[in-house]
Formats: structure tokens, sequence, C-alpha cells
């Protein structure tokens, strides 16, 4: 028996050439004779554009073209919305280059073709345009109040209201019940704020127009839906345009969008007929590509005095900012069927107002929707224990579901697939040493100690596995959920595997591999994974929440069983057996109850030579396969941090976090491992260090990683981290999903242990991220006023 | 991130640079390890029509005893201040300080006076070297100048260098035997400094003898904290009375409010640091 490659901890495939720089990033791509873009920005976040003058850029050493709103105004089309969350949903035209009017800081106005990027920058500052300013909208509170408009042409700042309720939906009790016979009500507002992506590499494009078909590369995750939507936004035959992702340095959803550049690319090079790139600055990335999070959440919940938790309201402003982007109305909605989490909740009620404010636009951002939700209820959760003199724990023990209730319907009408709350939070347990933590923590608060100690609890679930087709349908998203795979069968018996999924750092190459060489009992090495190129992968839906392995996988495991049973017709004539007394084991074919057997090499050759074939087999193993869920998965998990809080300075530090984490069924446990660090790093970073600011005027403050303050290694602890395997019964592999989990878990588990390390002095509750000014402040307000909200 | 076009010389000596200097106008910037000068031009906040490069000037590095004081060229990277042995063993507070500049390519790259005239308030080299009383030697056409650390800073990224002068050298007096600290405040790993404390201290019959405390970024230039100096001579080797000493940390200070804390803050966080700075200092 060969030894298993699903669940062992193979190095990634990827890595070798990444971290040698024989990198193929979109800003490596060099054409003959392409030309270079730069793009002249607003200054203002809302204003009438008056006049462009574009001569003295025209006449600049180098400049080709010079493209202007008006210039393109004929084809450029709208920015598409393709998540109308409610059939009344509003949504302000969203051209690529603004045309009258600006709605944020860093909108394009202007375009610069020339021949080489200096000369291109040069030209920007020469594009003259007058501007009339508007007023500015920029508070998500104040928008909704529509005392300001953040578009001059929309009477109001409200996109659409989304309601959910239990009592109507037929999945729980009504809402307006459990609120008014609650023994206890926990009532609080939390403030997501406005968080930018800051993935690696910076969005790039090149586009080559000077064939029939045109190539577009992108450093994007969603090859496969650019393409589409180029087409339909441009009217260009579908078929007439490639989209290539090639090595793409991140995306955390910040790449799960398409980008106006992406069109201004495209319609420069279409009119210059030459290649095209743009790159954008770091500062461009950080001022105008999309932003996530920005949430207000207004929570009411419900519960008797013995800890039982009765009912769950939630009342929610989205921050869409100055335009919907392609899916930023649904990103609440997301998080929408979460917050009951991992608890069995009778009654629970969601309304959410997608509001413009004059601010970039919003959409997915690692956890997309989920981080919020699970940040409200794991906050009100301590709270309620906090009002009921409870240990935290104990009460969610109290409201969680138990291992024997799965599969479980909740509250908000989805089916968890799996689940043991119990034995992740033991294991967490075990490994945090909490009730040593405890006694520290008493000992600390009872010698007045200028470092106080906290503990953060956070039992966190999520839905991964985007999506069933069916349940998208019913949301009002636009596309389905399918992922579609290849498994080609060379000559030799080598692999190539073809993939819908878009990895853009989560190792497919590897994983994928993996899978592929357990089915087939191939070599590992023998694998070879091809994605991100429509031309090469024809159908597919690419990579974001969480769904790669768990649809994305099963379609490539769905394809390698097509090959087995092909194969498996051909190894029959081959020994001259009957079909059905053919086994196949560890890559070989053989008779049952024989000794005869034919390795997976030769039947493979035997298709390609097709010298002998049964009457009507076509000569090749090659499959297909498009694999739709039937349901999501929901991976747990609980996060335990001991946060030390210096009361002299309002410093915060982390001096231990375990984490155990249930995924499911583990392919390579080195890409959890890692998922899991750099999920708990973004998930930390909101909690703590990552805000994005505008002054007054609607200008980006954090504009460049001087401001906007991403940790880095050396201001991470060392994490623990484990795992317990409850499979999932929504796949043949008993996987869930990763990408999300530490991020969706960490942000609410450390602003609990700041909030549990210095309640007892006062400290209500902090804003995040909880800086260390905003920690002392709380501290010296609760000196004076003897607590703050 | 490209910069404007401008044009660019590498002098070998200083006397050359001068000559550049002196034929170049006034829309001219000196190049020293570029990490904030490149920075700034690449997001066009400069652009100088000129840059002198003063990297092939040889002379211009390295440390040397020179009597009662070190002499520090102006090109010694930060690397080298915080590996220097003559640095460890007379003024270790330097060192200190250029520890925490960035990160290790950064310092590097960076300079000891580079850093000194961009003086950038939340830079760490100058209060250290302000509150080591040191002196500034500046080249020009007509010969050499020194300038006291005192009257070196003038303000927000200003110093006492005149158009056509080079930063050659600083010299800094040994604190041999001095107990020294540089106790800096951030969020992240990689950040300027919110607040920082430069403390040296001379220990002797269980009292401070001598104490030297300077303030980064709590005014537009770096600052000594003189009442804290004045009310540590003679204290007692206590936390208690270095606490008290240190409350005045805030005094004559003019600290900016920005996304990282406002100015009552930084006072707040002044009068902590300084007392976290002289009790390491003190070897308390």
């Amino acid at each position: 028996m060969t030894i298993a490659e699903v669940g062992r901890p193979r190095l990634r495939k990827e890595d070798a050439h990444l971290i040698t720089g024989r990198s193929r990033y979109t800003d490596n791509m060099t054409l003959p004779g392409m030309l270079h873009l730069a793009m002249v920005r607003s200054p203002f976040a809302h204003a009438k554009i008056t006049s462009i003058d574009t001569s003295a850029a025209k006449s600049s050493p180098g400049v080709v073209a010079v493209l202007t709103g008006a210039d393109v105004a004929a084809e450029q089309g709208s920015l598409p919305n393709v998540w109308p969350v409610t059939t009344e949903q509003k949504a302000p035209a969203f051209p690529s280059i603004a045309v009258d009017e600006v709605a944020f800081a860093g909108e394009v106005v202007a375009c610069i073709v020339a021949r080489s990027a200096a000369a291109a920058r040069d030209a920007v500052e020469l594009v003259d345009v007058s501007y009339d300013e508007l007023p500015v909208v920029l508070d998500l509170e104040e928008a909704f109040t529509d005392k300001v408009l953040a578009h001059s042409n929309l009477d109001s700042n409200l996109s659409a209201t989304w309601v959910f309720d239990s009592g109507e939906a037929g999945t729980g009790k009504p809402i307006a019940e459990a609120l008014a016979n609650a023994e206890v009500l926990i009532e609080r507002t939390f403030y997501q704020q406005r968080l930018i992506p800051a993935f690696m590499e910076p969005r790039s494009i090149v586009v080559d127009p000077t064939s029939e078909q045109i190539t577009m590369w992108s450093s994007t995750q969603i090859p496969h839906i650019l393409r589409l939507i180029l087409a339909l936004t441009l009217g260009l035959p579908e078929s007439k345009l490639r989209v290539i992702a090639p090595d793409v340095g991140g995306g955390f959803g910040g790449k799960l969008t398409v980008i106006p550049e992406e069109f201004i690319t495209l319609m420069a090079a279409r009119r210059v007929g030459k290649p095209c790139k743009y790159t954008e600055t770091r500062s461009e990335s950080l001022q105008s590509g999309h932003h996530g999070r920005a949430q207000v959440q207004k929570v009411k919940l419900a519960a008797t005095k013995d800890g039982i938790v009765t009912g769950l309201d939630i009342q929610l402003l989205a921050d869409m900012g100055a335009y919907l982007g392609i899916i930023g109305s649904g990103i609440p909605i997301l998080g929408a069927f979460m917050y009951n989490a991992i608890y069995k909740f009778p009654a629970y009620r969601l309304e959410c107002s997608n509001v413009f404010t004059n601010k970039a636009w919003t959409g997915a951002y690692r956890g997309a929707g989920r981080p919020e939700a699970t940040f409200a209820i794991e906050r009100l959760m301590d709270e309620l224990a906090v009002d009921l003199g409870m240990d935290p724990l104990e009460l969610r023990k109290k409201n969680w579901i138990n291992h024997e209730e799965f599969p479980f319907t909740t509250v908000t009408g989805l089916e968890y697939d799996s689940g043991n709350y119990e034995a992740a939070t033991a294991k967490a347990l075990e490994l945090f040493g909490y009730d040593e933590l405890r006694a520290e923590q008493a000992r600390r608060r009872e010698a007045n100690d200028p470092v106080q100690l906290g503990i953060g609890i956070s039992t966190f679930t999520e839905m991964c596995g985007l999506a069933p087709s069916r349940v998208l349908g019913a949301l009002s998203y636009a596309a389905g959920g399918w992922e579609h795979a290849q498994v080609r069968v060379l000559p030799t018996g080598n692999i190539e595997v073809v993939t819908g999924t878009s990895p853009h750092g989560q190792g497919h190459e590897t994983a994928w591999s993996q899978l592929v060489a357990d089915k087939l009992g191939v070599p590992f090495e023998n694998v070879e994974v091809l994605h991100g190129d429509t031309q090469i992968s024809q159908r597919g839906l690419d990579t974001y929440g969480s769904r790669s392995l768990a649809v994305g996988g099963m379609a490539v495991l769905a394809a390698a069983d097509k090959v087995i049973e092909k194969a498996k017709v051909l190894a029959a004539h081959m020994m001259e057996a009957s079909e059905e007394d053919i086994e196949f084991t560890d890559g070989k074919f053989s008779v049952k109850g024989t000794d005869q057997s034919t390795a997976f090499g030769e039947v493979a050759f035997a298709a390609f030579s097709a010298h002998n074939l049964p009457d009507g087999f076509e000569p090749n193993l090659d499959s297909d396969a498009t694999f739709d869920p039937q349901s999501f998965s929901f991976p747990h998990g609980t996060h335990l941090a001991a946060m030390e809080v210096d009361t002299e300075t309002g410093q915060v530090t982390i001096r231990k976090y375990v984490c155990v984490d249930d995924v499911g069924v583990v392919v390579n446990p080195l890409i959890v491992e890692g998922q899991v660090h750099g999920g708990l790093a973004q998930g930390i970073a909101q909690a703590l260090y990552e805000e994005a600011v505008h002054d007054d005027a609607g200008t980006l403050v954090t504009g460049s990683f001087v401001d906007y303050l991403v940790p880095s290694a050396p201001d991470l602890p060392h994490f623990t981290t484990a795992r317990t395997e409850t499979p999932s019964t929504t796949n043949q592999l008993g996987a869930k999903g990763v990408g999300e989990a530490g991020t969706i878990a960490s942000t609410p588990a450390i602003v609990n242990g700041v909030l549990d390390a210095v309640r007892h002095l006062g400290v209500k509750d902090i804003k995040m991220p909880c800086t260390p000014a905003r920690v002392w402040a709380a501290l010296e307000e609760a000196k004076t006023t003897g607590g703050v909200q | 991130m490209i910069p404007s076009a401008f044009d660019y010389a590498a002098p070998a000596t200083v006397a050359e640079a001068l000559g550049v200097l002196a034929d170049a106008g006034d829309d001219v910037k000196l190049l020293a390890g570029g990490q904030s000068l490149i920075p700034v031009m690449k997001l066009r906040l400069a652009d100088p029509a000129m840059v002198v490069d003063l990297g092939r000037i040889g002379e211009l590095s390295g440390v040397r005893d020179d009597g009662d004081a070190l002499l520090i060229g102006a090109m010694t990277t930060h690397h080298e201040i915080v590996t220097d042995p003559l640095i460890a063993e007379h003024v270790p507070l330097l060192a200190m300080a250029a520890a925490t500049v960035a990160d290790p390519q950064v310092r590097h790259r960076g300079t000891f006076g580079g850093a000194l005239v961009h003086a950038d308030p939340a830079g760490d080299m100058p209060a250290p070297v302000l509150a080591a009383d040191a002196t500034f030697i500046l080249a020009g056409l007509d010969g050499e100048r020194r300038v006291a650390a005192a009257d070196f800073f003038q303000g927000y990224f200003t110093t006492a260098v005149d158009d056509g002068e080079i930063l050659t050298h600083i010299r800094v007096p040994k604190y041999t035997g001095w107990g020294a600290r540089y106790e800096k405040f951030t969020r992240v790993a990689q950040q300027w400094s919110i607040v920082a404390v430069a403390a040296m201290v001379r220990v002797e019959g269980g009292t401070i003898a001598e104490a030297r405390i300077g303030l980064t970024n709590m005014a537009s230039t770096p600052l000594r904290a003189t009442a804290v100096e004045q009310a540590l001579v003679g204290a007692p080797l206590t936390r208690e009375a270095i606490a008290t000493a240190s409350a005045h940390a805030g005094e004559g200070t003019d600290p900016a409010s920005d996304l990282n804390g406002d100015a009552a803050y930084r006072r707040h966080l002044a009068e902590v640091l300084t007392k976290r700075a002289v009790i390491v200092a003190a070897g308390l």
C-alpha cells in the first residue's frame, strides 16, 4: 500500500518558483510595443466635473492618448452589480471613467496612455480637471438620515433594505414575542470599521488586442467571471476574450471584483491597437480598491435568567461606499444567516440597510459578512455572561447545538452538516490552561497589577463551500455555485488536472495533486494542475468563500472517478475479463480472484494507441465533471486568547492564542496550518490594528502602509493550533473549508479578551481597532465616570 | 511610484560635492541612504531638480575615537551604529535607538547623518543625539562650522544645515559607564515612534548623580526633558523617586495629535516611558 496523499503535509509545489523570484505576476509581463497606462484620479470625494483640459498632457513627451469619461461614454457602460438583494434595489451608474460626477476620492477621471510608465505618470500632472465640489457624506449613520446625498441624481442614500424574520420565514418564532418576554435583554451597538484587503501584489492588468482574440492578464481571483462581465458590459463576444490570471499575489476578496481599471485598460488597448499595461501603486490600491466590513450593528439579545437565549434582533447598516461593487450588496446577506452561529436560538430577525457614502465601494473581504456576524454574537454572549454572572463558556454550552443533534436546521433555515463543539472546546481548554489563567487573572486583579489579564473566547462556525446554485438563485445572486474540473490522462499515464478554481496563494496545485494521486494511484509528482486561464480551463467559477476544496476539489474527484470508470472498461477488455470483475486499487486494475493485473499507465497507453479498444470506446480516458453541492459545509472551532493590557499605556499584547479548528477532513495539514495562521493575523488586525480612516473631506488618511497598520510577524504571537476532525456530510471527501476560519474566529476572541482584562475597572466597550490610545482613553473615562459605553 | 525626472551627481570627495552643490542652484537634495528621500520622491512629495549622491564619499563613513568623544561619519549606517564596539562601550544609547529603526534592510541602507538631517520629529536618532549633547560638523565652501545639538534641530524636517553645506561628522561625547535605555512606544514593530524616551543615567553611591533625557516626537523637534533631569539629580535609586521625577516629562512639550493618539495621550506616554527608561538605565 502506498502512503496516502490525503492528510500528508506536503510542501507546496507552487513555492519553489515563487520564493526564487521566478514568478509570473501580471506586472512581469512585457509584450512587444506595449504601452503604459496611468490614471488621473479625483482628489475630491464628491464633485461635479465641469471641464477637463487634456491638451498639455497629450503633447507631453511619449504620450499616445488621453481618455476621459466623455471619450468612452458610448462604450464603457456601467460596472455591474450581480447581486440585487431586493427587487427595488437602487444603484447609481458606475462608469469606469467618471463622466459628470465623482463620488469618492480616487475615482478615475482620465487615463494616460504613453510609451513608458514614467511618461504616463508625468502626464498625469498635466491633465487639468475643474471640479465644483459637492457636499460629502462619509459617516454611515449620517448617510442613513439622507441629510446629505452621496449622489446628486439619487433621492436617497438607501440602496436596499433586506429583511429576514424567522417568524415570517417559518424557520422559528417571531422576534417581537421573544423581545417582549425577555427576562434579560442585552442591547449593544457594534462598529465594524472599514478595512482594506491589502493584498501583497497590487492589481495589475495587461491587455493584448493585437489578434482576433483579445487577451487580458489580470491579477484577479475570478478570471472566468471577469471574462463574462467584460463581454456583457462592453458588448464584446465572450468567445473573443481570453482572460488569464497568472501568479496572483493574494486577494482576500479584494480581487473578487471587477475593477474600472480592467475596463479602462481593455478600452485603451482596443483604441490604440497595441498591448497596454496598468499597474497600480500601493497608494492607489489602498485608496481605490474596494474596502471591506464597514457596518454598524444595533443588536438585541433576549434570554432567560438561566442563560437560555430566546431571541436575537439585528438592525444592520452596511456601507456600500459610493457604488455597488459586483457583489457588495450581498456581503451583509452572507453574514445574515450566521448571526445565530453555533446556537439554538428560537427567534431571529435581521434588517439590513445598504447605504451609499462618498467613500470607495465595499466588497468581499476575507470572511465577507461572516466575521461581522460572528463578532456580534460572540461579543453578545460574553456580555450576557457578565450580566448573568456566569462563566462565558458555561453560557455557550447551555445554548450550543450538541454534537448528537446534527444535522441541525437553524433558525435561519440552514442545515448544519456536522460538528462537535464539545470536542473542539475541550481540546482548546486543555491546550490553553484555562483554569490556571483564570487564577492568574484573579491574582493580578487582587494586586492591582499595572498589567491586567483577560481571557477572550470565540466559539465560531461559518458557512463554507459557496455554494449550492439553487440557494444562490433563491438569494437573487446572478450566477451559480458549481465548479468544474477536467482530468486529462496523458499517454504516459501522467495526469493534467484542469480546475475552474483560481488559486492566488491557496496551494491548489499541491492539494489537487494529492487528491488525484490518491484517487488514480499515480505519483504526486506526475500530476500537473492547470488553472487561471479561460482558454485552458473553459468553465469555472473561481476562488472565494472557502469554496475551492469543498466544491472545486469535489469536481476534481468526480472527474477522476469517471476516469477510473472509463479505464475499467478498457482494462477489462485488455485482460479479457468482465467489467464487473475489475477492481482498481493502488494504481492497478486487477481481475477479482486472479493474479491478473494491469497498471494504470498501461491502460492509459492502450487508450492512446487505440490499437485494441472495445467497440465504441473513444480513444482517451479524459473526463470532465461539474459539481454542484447540495448544501454548504460548516466548519467550526474554539479560539481562546489570553490578552494582557498595560493599563499605564493602553498597550495590548497577546500572551497566548489557542485555536482548535474543525474543518472536516484535511487534505494537506501544512496548507491548513498556513491558512489558519494567515487568517488569525487578519482577524487580529481588525481587532487591534487596521482601520481605513478618512478626513472630513473624504480623503483617505491611511493611504499608505505608514498609517494603515498591517501587523507583521513580530507583532503576532506564537499560535497554538490544533484540530478536531468531524467530516462534512455534504461532499464525498468530508472536507469543509479553512480559508476564512481564522479571520472569522479571532476578532471577537481578541476583543472579548481585552474587555475581560479591564471590565472590572469600569470599561464596558472599546471600538475596534483597540489601539493603545483608545484603551487608555477608555480606562481614563472609566476612572472619571465609573464606566463608558 | 515613479519620481519626476532629476539630474544626478555622485562626487567622490566632500570638496567635490561642495562644488557640485554650489553649481546646482537651490533645488537640490543630498542623497545619503535614501530611506526617506527616495520614498518621498516616488510619492512626488519632493521633486528636486538635482540629487547629489554622497554614497561614494568614503571619508564620511565610520566611527573613530576622538579623545573625550567619538567622531561618527554622517554616512555611517544604522547597522554600523548598532554593531560598533566603540559605540557599545561609550554611548550605547545610540546603538539602542538605532536598533529600533525600521527593519534590517532599512538599517543597512539608512544612515546616521541622513536621519539627523532629515529631522523627522518621530525619527529615533535625534533625541539620543540631543540628550548626548553632540556637536554637528558641517562642511561648506567657506570651511567647517560646528553646531551644538541644542541649536541643530530647528523645526519639522528643518535643521541648521544651510544650502550648500554638508553634514560630515557628528562628535558625540563619551558617557562611559553611564546606564542607558531607549524606550520606544509603537503599535507595530516597524513603525515610527509614537513617543520615545532616550535616557542616560550616572549612578553614584546609591543616588542618581546625573541624568540626560531626550524625548522623541513630543514636539516638532526632539526635546530635552530638563525638568525631569533636574528632578532626578540626587534622587534615591527607587522606583517611586524616579516616577515622581518622570511626572515632569510632559512639561514644555508640544506634541502633535494624529491617528496614533492625541497630545494628552502623548504627554501621558512621555511620563510613563520616561519612568520606564530611567528605571532600566539606572539598573533597577
